[in-house]
Parts: structure tokens; sequence; C-alpha cells
């Protein structure tokens, strides 16, 4: 392999890491929001639900602001096609997570609107919680890609059968991390609700995963040959598994934690159906965005690379440290 | 309607938008890391809530922050798709740094301030705020580095079309980088700074929070009075700098028209570039000349000397640099004055001058947002200064109706946002500085 290759290599791992990392942490605090409704009834157990994620939801989006800005870097094309192509759908997600951003400041402070603030709260979590997955299945299955790299669907090209059952296979995943995070950090009354709702939850990942696995034999059938995918379900079913049991027995913490196992081995399936590809063309193979033809150049990668290595490490190291910090269940205030 | 002004009317309200409240975090993070160390050092219960009162104001900006910037990060790949592929091997990189080196540590950090205070040592809660300090400034670093190299991009070579790099540390401090952030991070410090000074001196005349207040207004006044001439300094340096490297924006600013030896000032006039005239103009001879090349005499390039579809507008960026430098002269003036009243110890006894900086506290954003209007419109046609045209950097494939709903829609919401954001603000201030347990959410 090389250099350049093996630079190459090395970005669709780390911005996969990147992606993992929004997914598990982002996860859970949009997750929690989306259950809003069904874990909390009171004002006082939706600011003690608050309360679970309020130190942690800005650090986890940040998630998703470098993993963008690395896939502008490393992957350029790949960015300005998707992004471009995806218009509106990320419009879409760019409104929600204003409010999202927003709207836990505002509930806090705006006394007569609290109620609206609520339900922007929820509904900005839903969106985007819903419209990752679908954009995940329409790069998995392939959208139309011109031979100058640009998208040529609508809107509406995006909302095809296969993209739709992974977005509800993402917001499954979404709300297991929600549910499973609140069981393990809060108490009382909304620790009861989180627990009832892991098994409903649990059942709709389960009833996602049967659907995602037909419309992958419909649509994308090479997928089954594909030995590493196999490994990566068989995790996201064991730790799905996990869940279950752990759930069960009240472990709640080894629960969230099996949970977030569970995405990791779904980023795993996505990632190997994917490689090499970054989004594929249904129009010719030959157009598929590639991590070999959509990237920067060696100069910039290795830079990126530095950066990375030494930038990475240290925010791993002081996140977790932030989080020892604040460890620990959540009550309800007196 | 034509997609490319669409797509930069947007990207201009979404950055304008946003531009609020990066400098005000800036600056009240410098006055948070100062409370927070007088209450490292002394253990008194007053800095502890000063310090406390300005963290949920910073809470409040923040959040606002994060939710219009993520904005600017999508515009990039959303609406400007063809300026991602062209330029995406340099610019994409700075961007990346940012969230790598700077907000994960703002953020992660905030966390500490907002939630940490009973849960850390006194030792660690001020080395969090030194954190969100350092994060806030190095965020700003980083996006300043890539706006400067749109500016002067440097550190790249042509290949096929693109711009790829050739040399990181050129491309990242290129030759407008750190005059860029000096000229920025001074004029974020006098934002945060007059609006903590605003904010006490609107105490002190309603006789509330008053030994709060009068800690607070000192330490602000000190650094507003410093920062306000230093800005005298940065924007020299700058102006000097973009006369050298990008003459037909200074031309612009200046609406000098003919290349012209002892080049005047132009103090105000009406430019119209079709006409390549400026009616009722008030000049200064010899001075664009001295200030630019400190010779008096020295040649000044005029709009003339470039082709004409080569020129940024003349009109609005005439008038926002003339705007911004009206305004820091107002600033400066402000810190004379307030240096000379705290020198006699009378700055809180002058109920006049205390009212002043209750007006003043927006200025500092007209400022700003002129300021900005002035590099980027300054900038055009390009988008990469004579690299690549703006009109070639827009998405291909989005539709111009799609960008107009859009822009619609950033238009009431950002309204909308900045009305609660005031709204919300008012009530924090009203609110006040709290004692004991009542700090915090």
């Amino acid at each position: 392999m090389e250099t350049i290759e093996i630079l190459q290599n090395a970005w669709f791992f780390i911005i996969g890491f990147l992606f993992i990392g929004y997914a598990v942490l982002d996860g859970f605090d949009l997750g929690i929001a989306v259950l809003m409704p069904a874990l909390a009834k009171k004002n006082s157990e939706r600011q003690q639900v608050m309360d679970a994620i309020w130190p942690f939801w800005d650090g986890n989006e940040v998630w998703i602001i470098t993993a963008g800005a690395s896939l502008f870097a490393a992957f350029p094309h790949t960015y300005a096609t998707v992004f471009s192509g995806f218009y509106l759908a990320l419009m879409l997600v760019l409104f929600a997570l204003i409010f999202r951003a927003v709207s836990m400041e505002f509930w806090y402070y705006d006394e007569k609107r609290k109620n609206i603030w609520s339900w922007a709260f929820v509904v900005g979590s839903l969106v985007p919680s819903i419209l990752y997955g679908v954009a995940l299945g329409n790069l998995l299955v392939g959208i139309p890609i011109d031979a100058s790299m640009n998208y040529g669907g609508t809107f509406f090209t995006l909302l095809r059968p296969y993209p739709l059952v992974i977005g509800i296979l993402g917001l499954a995943a979404i709300l297991l991390q929600g549910a499973t995070y609140a069981a393990h950090k809060t108490d009382g009354v909304v620790q009861e609700r989180a627990q009832m709702l892991v098994n409903r939850i649990l059942a709709l990942y389960a009833v996602a995963l049967v659907l995602s696995f037909i419309v992958t034999v419909i649509y994308l059938p090479q997928t089954l040959s594909r030995f590493p995918v196999w490994i990566a379900a068989i995790v996201t079913v064991g730790a799905l598994s996990g869940v279950y049991m752990w759930s069960k027995n009240g472990f709640d913490r080894k629960a969230f934690m099996s949970s977030s196992l569970a995405f990791i081995g779904l980023w795993g399936i996505v990632g190997t159906t994917m490689y090499p590809n970054l989004a594929r063309s249904t129009v010719n193979e030959a157009f598929n965005l590639t991590i070999y033809n959509s990237s920067s150049t060696q100069i910039t990668l290795t830079a990126m690379s530095i950066i990375a290595l030494i930038g990475m490490p240290v925010v791993i190291l002081y996140s977790f440290y932030v989080y020892r910090i604040f460890k620990g269940k959540v009550s309800i205030k007196q | 309607m034509d997609a490319v002004l669409l797509s930069r009317i947007q990207f201009g309200l979404a950055a304008g938008f946003h531009f609020i409240f990066p400098p005000l975090t800036l600056g009240l993070t410098l006055i948070i890391v100062i409370f927070e160390s007088m209450f490292y050092k002394t253990n008194e219960e007053l800095y502890k809530s000063i310090s406390s009162f300005f963290i949920k104001i910073l809470a409040l900006i923040f959040a606002l922050g994060v939710a219009t910037g993520i904005v600017l990060e999508f515009s990039f790949g959303t609406n400007w798709a063809e300026y991602s592929r062209m330029v995406g091997d340099i610019f994409g990189a700075p961007l990346a740094a940012e969230g790598i080196f700077a907000f994960f540590l703002e953020s992660v950090f905030l966390g500490v301030l907002l939630f940490g205070r009973k849960k850390v040592s006194r030792g660690f809660y001020l080395f969090a705020t030194i954190m969100v300090f350092l994060g806030a400034h190095l965020s700003a670093l980083w996006i300043l580095i890539a706006n400067s190299w749109m500016q002067t991009p440097a550190g790249f070579v042509m290949e096929g079309g693109r711009a790829v790099m050739s040399d990181f540390f050129a491309a990242i401090f290129n030759p407008s980088t750190f005059v860029r952030f000096f000229h920025v991070v001074v004029a974020a410090w006098i934002t945060g700074t007059l609006f903590t000074a605003g904010v006490s001196a609107w105490y002190l005349l309603k006789d509330r929070h008053v030994e709060q207040s009068k800690k607070v207004i000192k330490v602000s006044m000190a650094i507003f009075i410093s920062m306000a001439i230093l800005q005298f300094v940065s924007g020299h340096i700058h102006s000097v700098q973009v006369t050298q490297l990008q003459p037909e924006k200074m031309a612009a600013f200046e609406a000098l028209w003919e290349t012209t030896k002892g080049a005047p000032m132009s103090v105000i006039g009406i430019p119209i570039a079709d006409e390549q005239k400026t009616y009722f103009e008030i000049k200064i001879p010899k001075l664009l000349s001295l200030l630019a090349h400190f010779d008096p005499n020295a040649e000044v390039k005029g709009l003339n000397a470039f082709p004409r579809d080569e020129w940024p507008p003349v009109m609005l960026p005439y008038f926002s640099y003339h705007i911004m430098i009206g305004l820091g002269t107002l600033f400066a003036l402000m810190a004379i004055i307030g240096g000379v009243l705290m020198a006699r110890r009378k700055l809180i006894s002058t109920r006049w001058f205390l009212w002043a900086l209750v007006l003043a506290i927006p200025l500092p954003h007209l400022a700003n947002q002129f300021g900005w209007i002035a590099a980027e419109v300054g900038r055009q046609p390009w988008a990469v200064y004579r690299v690549l045209k703006t009109s070639a950097a827009a998405s291909i494939v989005v539709p111009a109706g799609q960008i107009l709903f859009t822009l619609i829609m950033f238009f009431a919401i950002f309204t909308l946002l900045l009305v609660l954001f005031i709204f919300i603000l008012l009530k924090l201030i009203e609110k006040g500085p709290q004692t004991g347990d009542e700090a915090g959410y």
C-alpha cells in the first residue's frame, strides 16, 4: 500500500470513530430527549431528566461538528456531494438542532412558555434521530451520483424503503441509548419508567433489525457475502441480548454499556458494508465516491493525522475525567 | 432568483447572527477567569457571586453560539459544494482542528463551570474556567485562520483546477492570520468588557448589587480602556496589510478611484461606483498615503488599476468600514473619559457616564458586524482572493427555490431566537448576582 492509501484508510477509521463517538454519546442525550414525554410527567421530573444530560450534551454535540469537519478536510468531495445532495433533509436537521440547543436554556428561564420549549426539546431531538439513519441508509443503498460527482436526485429520492428502514433502526438505537442511560443515571419514578421502556424499545429494535435484514437481502444482497459484516452483526445482536439480561436484573450501567456496544456494532455493519466506498452511486458503480477518489492530498491527510493523533487522546482523557466528576445518580431537586 | 445570491444572503445572515455570540463569549470568559482567580486567592463570596453570575450568562450565549455555529459548518457543504471541492484540501483542516483542539475543550469544561461548583475543588474550578477561556480563544484562532486563508491564500498550488496544500504552516499562518486574530480578539474583549461594564453601571444607577458592581466596573473599564486604545494599533496594522495584499479592497474602503500619489483619506461621502465619483466627500489630504506607507507622498492604488469585473462593490464596504472606524473612535473617546474619571476616583459617582456605558452595550456589536461586512464584501467577487470566484463556489445541484425557502426559515428562526435571547438576558440581569446556593441552575 502506498502512503496516501494508508492515510486514506486511516481517515476512514478516524471518521468512523468520530461518528461512533457522536452516536454513543449524543445518542443518549438525543434519546432521553425523545423519550421525555414517556419519562417525565411533571416539571420536577423534566428537570431531573435534563439534569441527567445537562453537563454533557454540549460536549457530546461537538463530536458531530468534528466528524463533519473531518469529513470536509479528509474527503471534501464526499462532503460536498452528500451535503449539497441532501440539502433539504440536512436543513431540517439544522432547524431541529437549533431548537434543541436553545430549548433547554429557554425551558429553564421562560416560565410562561415551558410547555412549548419542552416540546421543542422533544421534536428537535426526534427529527435528527430519524433523519441521521435515513441519510446513512441512502449512502448504503446508493444515490444517483453522476460522472461529475453531483447528486441527481430530489428530496423524495431520499425517502425510499431501504433508507426509511435504516431510519427506524437508527431511531431505535438512539432510543435505547436514551432509555438505558436514564435508567442508569436517574432514580425514583423516572428510573422505573426508563426500565419499563427498555424492553419495549428492544422489541422495536428487534423488528427494525429484521426489517433491515430483509431490505438488505432485497436491495443489497452482495453485503451478505462480506464476512466482517457478519461479525459486526453478531456483536450487535449479542450486545442487545446483554441489554435485555442486564436490564432485567437491574444492572442499569451495564445495560447502558451494552447498548453502546450494540451501537458500535451497528456502525461496524455500516463500515464493513461500505468500505472502501463513502457513498454508492446508483447510476454507475464507477461513479461511487470512495476513500480513494474523494480524498484530500497526502500533505493534508498527513497534517490532519498529526492533529488528530495529538488532539484526540487529550480530548478523550479530559472528557472521561469530566464524566467521572458527574458520576452518580441525579435526583429530583427539593 | 439567483441561487448564488440567495446562498450568499443566507450565509451572510447565518454568519452575522452567529457573530453576535462568540465575541461576547471571548470577553466574558476573560472576566470570569479574572474574578474566579480573585475568588481562588481571597476565598471571598463576593468574587464567587460575580463569577457565577457571568457564567450563567455565558451558558445562554454559548447555547446560541453552538446552535448558530453548526449551521455555518454545514453550509460549506450544503450551499458551497463547489467551494468545498476546489479548496477543501486546505479549508477543511482548520475547521477540523478547531473541533479537536478548541471546541471540545470549551464545551466539556463549560459543563464543569455550570454544574461542578460543589463537585470539584476551587483550584480545579479555576482551571476549568481557564480551559473554557483557552478553548474559546483557540476556537476563534482556527476559524480566523480559515477566514484569513480566503483573504490572503498561501501555502497551496493549483492542480487540475483545485487548490491543494503545499505547505501546511504557510497556509495556516498566512499573511493576514495574526493581524486578523489580534484585531478580532481586541474587538471581542471590547464587546465583552463594555457589556460587563454596562451591566454593572446599570446596577450602580439603580443602587443594586453595589459591592459586586464596583468591582466589576473597575476591572471591565481597565480592560476596555486599554483595548479601545490598542484597537487603533491593531486596526492600523490591519489596514496596512490590506493595502499591501488586497489593494482593491482598500481602494473600495476609501472610494479611491484613481491611483494617487499623496492619497487623501476619505472621512465621509457617498461613493457611486458606476460614475466613479464620490459625492459630498470630505477628505484629509495625504493621510491615506501616510498611514498606509508611512510617507505622505506615496502612491496608493485606486480601483481603476484593476479590471472592472474584479472590483468589489464600493458603497457597502465604504460605509461599513467608515461606520466601524467611527464607532472605534467613539470607544476610544469613552476610554479616555473613563480613564480620567477613574484616575480622579469619580467613575462611580458620574451618573451621565454610567448611563453612557449602559447605552453603549450594543455598539461594539455594530462595529463587529460592520467590520466583518467590510472584510467579506470587500473580498468580492472572490470567495478565495484571486483563486476562486464566489459565482463558481456555490452548489450546482441545489435549486434556488429550496434556498429561498430555507432562507425564509432561517430569517424567522433567527428573529425568534434574537427576541428570546434578549428577553432571557434581561431576565438574568434583572435577577443579578446571587450568593450562596442560588448560584448555578
